[in-house]
């Protein structure tokens, strides 16, 4: 009885494993042990079928090289147009991407896995190319070689001689849905080679004497038989698991890798793929950066970043450690990760050498008690081909020079400072013990330690035991000793000083690399702070910008997104910091990939700037483009780290932000809500009202038989006249408000006198003004105002409407104005009853009515809309109550430009 | 001679206040003939040999200013044009295109009334106030023969720049004027841009003029659009 379950935490990594899978399209490799086995030729066989299973099959790109059988397969099926790229005179046929992204079939064909892409594609190779097709949900047949695999490669080239450049890594092939093997004996396939069936005849017997030698094709056969058997191997594994038969992965393998500076480094790579492979282990590939070691010349660094690219894209989870004790740092890491195994390099020193100064090896060896350390040798031509290798190369001349001087200096100055020792120990010679003596030396040689470094301190503790047995030690000016004890003395010296020397050393280069950080950690700092009170999106970026530049020293942009999901260039200024230029079909793709693209990756690298996604646990928020002055200040592994976290900052930042719109937006619908239901009651209620009475009265008229008199049927008239005015009142000033509310009211400004604006208003509002006495009281000339006057009449005959609304009848109204150089100020005063104590705010709230169940009506819109009016000038309204009693309504005008001057005619 | 009844075109789309301005302005003695589109408008107007256009601004098939300046290619007749609230630029255009007056809907009928009778005397005589060189209205006198301005009998004494524009309303007595249009005719087209000069000479003239320049009663003021000289 099988009463284990499965692991639910592997369960659940298997159904996102299937999610992902099923709306990913399906990778089917047809895989061959060599050129000519038949893969080109199973792959359009399968097609075919597809085909006619009625699917949508197309040919994205299939290389035929002649062969005519195969040739025969294509008639019938869809082929896509070929990308043609002028390279340097040739033309070449590319496989067209976007073109079939475009026809979006629901299986391409594109032969070829391991192809490498001309320059000027969005790729450089073309399993990157069908990645993103399979992202897109299309299902893709292709074909492969053994050969081209990755971690077969150095396996390949020895067993063939032959390097093949063109690699494919094995995730990709480990990732594919099926694999189909394609195998055909070594025998048939040199008969066929030689039928012409491969090559044409002088190419084919040319292969045959270097790859297609019999001995070649059975090692090759074999690989991908093997190749194929540990995928079925692994298939195999996964239904175990699927169905909860537990075996023998109890403990699962973690594998270091730990690479140098060396032409060791892509090896032990792909050493420790195969190896995590075969135990179906995790695999790290470490790199201890010490001091030293940040010295390194530029390319020797650069080389290091490939090698941990090569491993990224091998599978491997890479890290750098910065650290000034290799041994420490590799084995601290590796317990930390309970690591079981690490692969290195065999040590570089040998003999007396490794005897006296160590090796990491073996200091890695003696500390990891647990861990197995598996060592990995050079053959004797590997150590030729160390000539050639990358890390070999020469840094440039005139750096070597400038350092080289600097160093010499450093060396004279550790002379200099031993001379000054031996001077100051003259003087107390005789007077003090040698001790004391020895003492002076040593200062010297911490001195020297602390101010230049190992190498020169070094120099001082010889040169100061040399100095002290010279001058010192009987007999003097020998470097002969007399007594034995002396010897001791100089011995325990020379010791003391080497060990000063090592510390100081070590003390130095830790500070300079704790500055280093600190000086990382204080940017980070910066930027966060600065962003942390950013407003707008205007604002992080800027923020952002400037101290990405001010870090790397890169102009850059960031960029969003619009409403359509296409990504565009800010609308707001550019600073001296911004990149202008940048390629937004590039950070288009870099948007809607979530992977970094342009200069030195694996997407565009022909664009000058590189691309980077920014964004937070849900999505792309937008894309950084940054015109790197210099590759390697962006690609360090540690400026990288800073550069992610300058990333994810920006994108918290805007996260922040949007999330503050959201909310304020999400407040407005609420009070755009609130206000929707208050003016629907208001209206529903002053709407119906004198529809009544328009309605009733009218129908009394219409419906009259002759019963009423004609001064009955005069007030029903007037009934109607007087009702439908206020309706068309209330129309209006709702009509109003929501202009004023939405913000499209578009302010004429203009230099008005003020005694025109109030004759405008007392015309129009002369028949309800008959038997109200105004007064008017201006300053005297011709006070102006600058406003748009058709509002501010608004204002002034919504205060008076008011006013008569709330104020006896027959009662006088005042109008009256004051300017000052900054502003004008004009009152609207009544004698009524004055307004309700506490009231006086409220008063211009939206729907608001003093009294409510008054006879007037009215929505309670006319004050809201002459506190809209006055604010949209930049001035301020309120209400008092005048100390005779009465309300007065007070509006204040800014004024911000000086009055037009008329030179006088008179 | 027998009084023929004036004849008033009606362009206007909505039939419910067709109806209203056929029935109320048949009653008071006006031939009306109806166009509810801009381009049937036109016909009746160059066929119907009419006194007076009223016309709707808001026209499905034209705009109402095109209408205006199509019948200003060959008539002078008055326009009064009907427009919605707060359009104050397109009043300005219509007025700048040669429509003499306008209405706010929604208007009274006495208003249109009125505007049709001031536009219709305007017609047969540039003004009627005008007694031989002489203009009066309320209580204003002006000889233009011999520049004398006066007010209750008291003469006043106007500046060059106020008289002129003085005489640039009492030749448009009773018709609106746009502010762009009095601003080129008394101070040349190169002001088109100084408004506030306009309000400022009017403002001088009503204290000048009227009894009380904030409750003026010759000198209006048409919110937004122009000025007035009420006749």
């Amino acid at each position: 009885m099988n009463n284990e379950r499965p692991d639910p935490d592997e369960l659940l990594a298997r159904v996102e494993r299937d999610n992902a899978k099923a709306k990913r399209g399906r990778l089917k490799i047809f895989f061959g042990a060599a050129a000519g086995v038949g893969k080109s030729y199973a792959m359009l066989l399968a097609a075919r079928e597809r085909r006619a299973e009625n699917l949508d099959v197309v040919v994205g790109l299939v290389e035929t090289h002649g062969r005519k059988d195969t040739e025969a397969l294509l008639e019938g099926l869809e082929i896509l147009p070929t990308r043609k790229i002028n390279y340097k005179g040739t033309l070449l046929h590319e496989f067209d991407i976007d073109a079939a992204l475009k026809r979006r079939p629901s299986i391409i064909l594109v032969d070829e896995l391991a192809h490498t892409n001309a320059p000027g594609c969005r790729h450089p190779k073309r399993w990157q190319d069908i990645h993103e097709l399979l992202e897109a949900g299309i299902d893709v047949y292709t074909a492969l070689n053994v050969q081209h695999l990755e971690s077969l490669n150095d396996d390949i080239g020895q067993i063939s001689g032959i390097r093949v450049w063109e690699t494919l890594p094995d995730t990709v092939y480990e990732d594919a849905d099926e694999i189909e093997l394609v195998d055909l004996p070594p025998d048939e396939l040199l008969i066929r080679l030689k039928e012409g069936k491969i090559y044409l005849p002088q190419q084919a017997q040319e292969a045959i004497n270097h790859f297609f030698r019999k001995g070649n094709l059975i090692a090759l056969r074999e690989l991908a038989l093997r190749q194929t058997a540990n995928r079925v191997d692994a298939q195999m594994l996964d239904y175990r698991e699927d169905h909860a038969i537990r075996e023998v992965w109890q403990v699962s393998e973690r594998i270091m890798i730990c690479i140098g500076p060396n032409f060791l480094a892509e090896r032990l790579v792909r050493a420790g793929k195969r190896l995590a492979a075969s135990l179906r282990a995790e695999w790290i590939v470490a790199y201890v950066e010490t001091p030293q070691l940040q010295r390194l010349s530029a390319e020797k660094r650069d080389a290091v970043l490939r090698v941990l690219r090569t491993a990224e894209q091998l599978g491997a989870e890479t890290v750098t450690l910065s650290s000034p004790e290799m041994s420490a740092a590799i084995v601290d890491f590796s317990r930390e990760r309970n690591v079981t195994k690490i692969v290195m390099g065999k040590p570089s020193r040998r003999g007396w050498k490794r005897w006296l100064l160590g090796s990491l090896v073996d200091k890695v060896i003696d500390e990891a008690h647990n861990i197995n350390v598996y060592l990995l040798g050079s053959s004797q031509s590997e150590s030729k081909a160390q000539q050639a290798s990358i890390f070999n190369r020469q840094p440039l001349p005139g750096l070597k020079n400038r350092l080289v001087k600097k160093r010499h200096l450093d060396f004279v100055w550790a002379t200099l400072v031993i001379a000054l020792c031996t001077l100051l120990a003259e003087t107390m010679f005789g007077k003090f013990e040698l001790a004391n003596l020895v003492m002076v030396y040593l200062l010297g040689v911490v001195f020297v330690a602390t101010r230049f470094g190992r190498g020169p301190s070094i120099l001082a503790s010889i040169l100061g035991v040399a100095a002290l047995d010279f001058f010192f030690v009987t007999p003097y000016f020998t470097f002969s000793v007399s007594h034995s004890q002396y010897l001791v003395t100089l011995a325990a010296m020379l010791v003391v000083a080497m060990i000063i020397s090592n510390l100081m050393a070590n003390v130095r280069s830790q500070a300079k690399v704790a500055a280093h950080r600190e000086r990382r950690a204080a940017v980070l700092y910066a930027m966060s702070k600065e962003l942390s009170v950013s407003q707008s999106e205007e604002d992080v970026v800027q923020i952002a910008v400037r101290h990405l530049h001010s870090e790397f020293s890169s102009p850059n942009v960031i960029l969003f997104a619009n409403s359509n999901g296409r990504v565009i260039y800010p609308a707001h200024k550019a600073i001296a910091e911004s990149l202008l230029g940048a390629d937004l079909s590039v950070a288009q793709w870099v948007f809607d990939h979530n992977e970094m693209a342009g200069h030195g990756t694996n997407t565009l690298p022909g664009t000058p700037a590189i691309y980077f996604p920014i964004h937070n646990e849900d999505k792309v928020l937008g894309v950084l483009a940054l015109q790197p002055v210099n590759l390697r200040r962006v690609f360090l592994p540690e400026q990288q780290k800073l550069l992610e976290t300058f990333l994810r900052q920006i994108g918290q930042a805007v996260t922040r932000l949007r999330f503050a719109e959201q909310a304020k937006l999400t407040h407005l619908q609420i009070e755009a809500e609130r206000l929707r239901n208050s003016l629907l009651s208001a209206i529903s209620h002053d709407l119906r009202t004198p529809l009544s009475t328009i309605i009733g009265s009218a129908s009394a008229l219409t419906e009259d038989e002759g019963h009423l008199q004609p001064q009955d049927k005069l007030d029903l008239s007037r009934a109607i006249v007087d009702e439908a005015e206020r309706m068309s009142n209330l129309v209006n000033n709702i009509l109003d408000m929501a202009r004023l509310d939405a913000g499209v009211v578009q302010l004429k400004k203009e230099w008005h006198p003020l005694d025109e604006i109030i004759g405008t208003v007392l015309t129009r509002l002369q028949k309800h003004l008959t038997g109200r006495p105004v007064k008017v009281k201006l300053p005297p000339g011709i006070p102006m105002v600058f406003a748009d006057a058709v509002l501010i009449e608004q204002v002034l005959i919504n205060l008076l409407e008011n006013a008569l609304r709330y104020t006896p009848p027959a009662s006088e109204l005042e109008i009256t104005a004051e300017t000052s150089p900054s502003s004008v100020e004009i009152s609207v005063i009544d004698h009524g009853p004055g307004i309700p104590k506490g009231l006086e705010d409220q008063l211009f709230e939206k729907f608001y009515q003093a009294r409510h169940e008054a006879a007037q009506s009215g929505v309670g819109l006319g004050l809201a809309i002459c506190r809209a009016i006055v604010e949209v000038h930049g001035g301020h309204i309120y209400a008092y109550n005048a100390a005779n009693g009465g309300a007065v309504f007070t509006f204040v005008l800014p004024v911000d430009q000086p009055a037009p001057v008329m030179e006088s005619e008179e | 001679m027998a009084k023929i009844d004036p004849v008033i075109i009606v362009i206007e789309d909505d039939p419910p206040i067709r109806r209203f301005l056929r029935t109320s302005l048949s009653t008071q003695g006006f031939t009306v003939f109806e166009a509810d589109t801009g381009k049937q408008g036109i016909i009746e107007a160059s066929i119907r040999k009419p006194d007076l256009v009223i016309l709707d601004l808001g026209l499905p098939d034209m705009d109402g200013v095109d209408v205006i300046k199509a019948i200003r290619a060959w008539s002078e007749l008055p326009i009064i044009i009907l427009s919605a609230r707060s359009g104050e630029q397109q009043k300005i255009d219509a007025l700048d295109a040669g429509a003499d007056d306008y209405l706010t809907k929604p208007f009274g009928f006495g208003e249109l009334l009125a505007r049709i009778r001031v536009a219709l005397r305007h017609a047969i005589k540039p003004s009627e106030q005008m007694q031989g060189e002489v203009f009066v209205t309320a209580n204003l006198k002006v000889d233009l023969h011999n520049r004398l301005v006066s007010v209750d009998e008291q003469e006043i004494h106007l500046t060059p720049i106020q008289y002129r524009l003085l005489t640039v309303l009492i030749k448009h007595a009773g018709k609106v004027l746009t502010q762009q249009k009095i601003l080129k005719e008394v101070w040349g087209p190169s002001y088109q841009e100084n408004a506030h000069y306009l309000r400022i000479y009017m403002s001088q003239l009503r204290q000048k003029l009227e009894a009380d320049p904030t409750q003026p009663k010759f000198l209006l003021t048409e919110s937004g659009v122009g000025y007035r000289l009420k006749v």
